[in-house]
C-alpha cells in the first residue's frame, strides 16, 4: 500500500468530540461524530445544527468539542459554514476544513433550501447528515426521511411514504463527491470523510446512524443494526464522484429485511404474532429496487 | 464628493468605502438597487469583498452570521417579508454579539401585499437586540452607515439602519460621498472579540440552561442600554471629522418656543420642518423631535425636552394592531405616571403602505391636536373605502 492508501485507512483517534457528553447509551450519532472530527482533524470548523448533537455536545458551560464549534439554529448550518468559508477566503485565510452538519430533520425538511444553496454556489465545505430517520431530538416525529412503516410519535400507524433520496438529490446539483457510510465501519467511514475533505468544493456525507431510543432497540446493538441496513439492501453505501457511481459496496450474502426489522420496537407491529403483515413485503421491495439499482 | 445620485448608490458608495469583507443579500423592492449596487463595485474589483448571492433572506442573515462570527466585516440589506424571513437569524446575531450592520429600506408588511413604504418591518424586530437609526435623508442615511460599522464594532450590537424605501432609496438627491481616507481615519480596521478558528478552538452559539439564559438577556439588554453613550460618540465623532451633524439620538427642530411638540422619525421629517416654517408665518409655534436612534429607545433625553410641553402629538408609520402607536406608546412611557396629568399626547398613524403624508394631512392634525388630545386616529383614512360589514 502506498503512503496516500494507508492515511486514508488508518482509523483516527484524537478524540477531538471529546467523551462525558450526554448522549443516549449506544447513540449512532455520537459515535459518528467522533469518527468524522477524528478523521477531519485538529484544522476543522463544526457548524452544527439544532438537534441532538447540539444539546448533547454543547452545554454552556462544558461542551464537547476541542475543535471550533459554532451553532446558531436547527435549518441553517449549511448557510452558516458558507459564511464561515467565504470569510476564510475573504480575509486570507486558510486552508481549513468547515464541516456544516445536522440531523436528518434538519438536513431532509426545514434546512433543505440551505443546502441546496450551498452545494449550487459551490463553497468549499463537507456536509454531514446524521440520519437517524427521525427527529429523535424532539420525541421521535416523522421526517422525510423516516423510512416506509416505521412507527413515530407522529406516524402511530406507520410512516406511510418512501425516504427523501438526498445522496441523488445532491449529486444532481452537479457536486463533486457525495457518499453515504455507516458507524459499523470506522475505516470506510473516517477514509470517505479524509476523501471529501481532500476535494475542493461542496460535499455530502450521509451518515446511518441508529437512534437506540427512537428505533427501539437496545443500545448494545447499534453496530449490528448498521451491517443489517446495508446486508439486507435497505441502506446503499456507494461513492457519487463528479456524478458517477462508484465504490458500491457488495452486500456478500444478502438478508431477508425481516432481520433488520425485527430487532426494532418501531416496527414491531408489522409482524402480528410474529407473521409478517402486507408492509413487510413492501419494504423488501424497497431493498430489492436498491439491490438492482446501486448492483449491490 | 457631492454627487447628485440615487440614496441606494449613496449607501452602496459608502458601505463599500467601510470595506466590508462579505456582502450577503437577497433581492427584494426597495432594497434591490442597494446590494446590485455593490455587487457592480466588488465586480469591478473596486471593493475587494466576497459577495455571495443567496437563495433566500434567511440564508443571507446566516451567511453574515457564519462570516462574522470568522472575523468578518459582514454587510446584509433587506425589506419587509425579507426581514421577517430573516427574523430567526436576527434574534441570534444579537444574542451571539455580532456587529453585522443591515439596511432596512424600509417597507410594508403582506398581506396585502404592498411594496411601498411604511415602517412596520423594522417594528417588527425592535426588540430583538438590535440598534436601529432612522435616517432623514440621503445624506444621513449614508452618514449612518458609516457610524453604524463604528458604533456596532464598539459595542458588539448588530445595528439597523432604516431607511424608507422608495422615498429615500429611489431618490436622487445631492449627497456627499466622503474619501476613502476619511472614511479609513474614522473607522478603524474590524477587531473581533471570538472567532472560529482552530488555533483558538472555543464555542459560540452554546445553549444555555435556565441557571444561565436570563443573565445573556439581561446583560444584551445592559450592552442595548450603554450603547447611548457610544451612539453619541461616534455621532459626534463624525461631526468633528466629516463637518456636518448626522445621526446621534434626537435632535430638535424649533422646539423651544412650540405650543404643540410633534414626534416623528424617518423621511417625514422633512415634510413636518417644511409644516413648521409655514405655520410660523402664520404666527403659530409648533416643533419637532425627531427620533434618529429608536433602539436604544432615547427615553431620558425625550423627558429632558419634552417635559415642559403639554400638547404632544407622535406621527408614526406603524401599528401594534389591536395596541394602537408604537411610538406614542414609547413616548407615553417616557413621561411618569404621576406627573402633569393634563399633558396630552396623541398619537396618528399615517403613511401605511406607502400612503402619502401631505403638508396637509399634518396641517390637520396639528388643528385637530389644538382642540383636544387624540388618542388615536389613522391620518388620510379614506373612509369611503370602508363599510360598516368590514367593522
Amino acid at each position: 500500500m502506498n503512503e496516500k492508501a494507508e492515511e486514508l485507512n488508518r482509523v483516527e483517534k484524537k478524540d477531538l468530540f471529546a467523551s462525558g457528553h450526554r448522549a443516549c447509551g449506544g447513540c449512532g450519532q455520537a459515535l459518528a461524530a467522533r469518527l468524522v472530527h477524528d478523521a477531519a482533524g485538529e484544522n476543522t470548523i463544526a457548524c452544527v445544527a439544532t438537534g441532538c448533537l447540539e444539546v448533547f455536545s454543547s452545554p454552556y458551560p462544558d461542551p464537547s468539542w476541542r475543535i471550533p464549534f459554532l451553532h446558531s439554529l436547527f435549518e441553517n448550518p449549511a448557510a452558516v459554514a458558507s459564511g464561515v468559508e467565504v470569510a476564510y477566503k475573504a480575509l486570507k485565510k486558510g486552508p481549513v476544513n468547515i464541516i456544516a452538519q445536522a440531523g436528518d430533520g434538519s438536513t431532509a425538511d426545514i434546512g433543505f433550501q440551505c443546502i441546496s444553496g450551498m452545494f449550487e454556489r459551490g463553497h468549499n465545505v463537507l456536509y454531514v447528515c446524521y440520519d437517524n430517520e427521525a427527529y429523535m431530538n424532539t420525541g421521535v416525529q416523522r421526517s422525510s426521511f423516516t423510512p416506509y412503516g416505521a412507527w413515530t410519535s407522529t406516524t402511530p400507524m406507520g410512516n406511510k411514504t418512501r425516504k427523501k433520496n438526498l445522496p441523488l438529490i445532491a449529486a444532481d446539483h452537479g457536486i463533486p463527491y457525495v457518499a453515504t457510510a455507516t458507524v459499523d465501519d470506522f475505516k470506510d467511514l473516517q477514509r470517505k470523510v479524509k476523501t471529501a475533505l481532500s476535494i475542493e468544493g461542496p460535499k455530502y456525507i450521509h451518515i446511518l446512524v441508529p437512534c437506540p431510543l427512537g428505533w427501539g432497540h437496545p443500545g448494545d446493538l447499534t453496530v449490528k443494526i448498521c451491517r443489517l441496513a446495508k446486508d439486507t439492501g435497505l441502506f446503499p453505501i456507494f461513492e457519487i464522484i463528479d456524478g458517477k457511481v462508484t465504490n458500491v459496496q457488495k452486500i456478500p450474502v444478502k438478508v431477508p429485511v425481516e432481520e433488520y426489522l425485527k430487532p426494532q420496537g418501531r416496527f414491531r407491529f408489522l409482524f402480528k404474532k410474529g407473521v409478517p403483515t402486507e408492509e413487510v413485503a413492501e419494504i423488501q421491495k424497497i431493498a430489492n429496487q436498491n439491490i438492482e439499482r446501486f448492483n449491490l | 464628493m457631492l454627487k447628485q445620485i440615487e440614496g441606494s448608490q449613496a449607501v452602496a458608495d459608502v458601505v463599500a468605502l467601510c470595506r466590508p469583507n462579505v456582502i450577503s443579500a437577497y433581492p427584494i423592492t426597495p432594497q434591490t438597487h442597494i446590494v446590485e449596487d455593490l455587487s457592480v463595485i466588488v465586480g469591478q474589483g473596486k471593493l475587494d469583498a466576497e459577495f455571495v448571492n443567496v437563495e433566500s433572506e434567511f440564508s443571507a442573515a446566516s451567511v453574515v452570521l457564519g462570516a462574522s462570527a470568522a472575523g468578518a466585516r459582514t454587510y446584509t440589506a433587506t425589506s419587509s417579508q425579507g426581514l421577517l424571513l430573516m427574523a430567526e437569524v436576527i434574534y441570534c446575531i444579537s444574542g451571539m454579539r455580532l456587529p453585522i450592520v443591515l439596511t432596512c429600506a424600509n417597507r410594508a408588511i403582506s398581506a396585502p401585499l404592498s411594496i411601498w413604504n411604511d415602517q412596520q418591518d423594522s417594528m417588527a424586530v425592535r426588540d430583538a437586540g438590535w440598534i436601529q437609526l432612522f435616517a432623514e435623508d440621503n445624506q444621513e442615511a449614508a452618514d449612518l452607515h458609516i457610524q453604524a460599522y463604528k458604533i456596532a464594532e464598539q459595542t458588539f450590537l448588530p445595528v439597523m439602519v432604516c431607511m424608507d424605501g422608495f422615498i429615500l432609496t429611489h431618490a436622487f438627491e445631492p449627497v456627499d460621498i466622503p474619501e476613502q481616507k476619511q472614511v479609513d481615519d474614522f473607522l478603524p480596521p474590524f477587531k473581533p472579540r471570538h472567532i472560529v478558528d482552530p488555533r483558538w478552538p472555543r464555542g459560540i452559539g452554546l445553549y444555555a440552561d435556565p441557571r444561565f439564559y436570563m443573565e445573556t438577556r439581561y446583560i444584551l439588554h445592559r450592552a442595548m442600554e450603554k450603547s447611548e453613550k457610544t451612539i453619541k460618540e461616534v455621532s459626534a465623532d463624525f461631526a468633528k471629522t466629516f463637518g456636518r451633524d448626522s445621526g446621534g439620538f434626537i435632535k430638535t427642530y424649533k422646539l423651544k418656543e412650540a405650543d404643540v411638540a410633534i414626534v416623528s422619525m424617518g423621511s417625514v421629517v422633512g415634510t413636518i420642518k417644511d409644516l413648521i416654517d409655514q405655520l410660523e408665518e402664520e404666527g403659530k409655534k409648533v416643533g419637532l423631535l425627531q427620533i434618529c436612534s429608536y433602539r436604544p429607545f432615547p427615553r431620558q433625553e425625550i423627558y429632558n425636552i419634552l417635559k415642559d410641553k403639554m400638547n404632544i402629538v407622535v406621527l408614526e408609520k406603524c401599528i401594534s394592531l389591536g395596541r394602537g402607536g408604537i411610538l406614542a406608546s414609547d413616548i407615553r412611557w417616557s413621561f411618569p405616571r404621576a406627573e402633569k396629568k393634563d399633558r396630552n399626547i396623541s398619537s396618528f398613524i399615517a403613511g401605511l403602505g406607502g400612503r402619502n403624508i401631505t403638508s396637509d394631512d399634518l396641517r390637520y392634525m396639528v388643528e385637530r391636536v389644538e382642540k383636544e388630545p387624540v388618542e388615536l386616529e389613522f391620518l388620510g383614512l379614506k373612509k369611503e373605502l370602508i363599510s360598516d360589514k368590514d367593522l
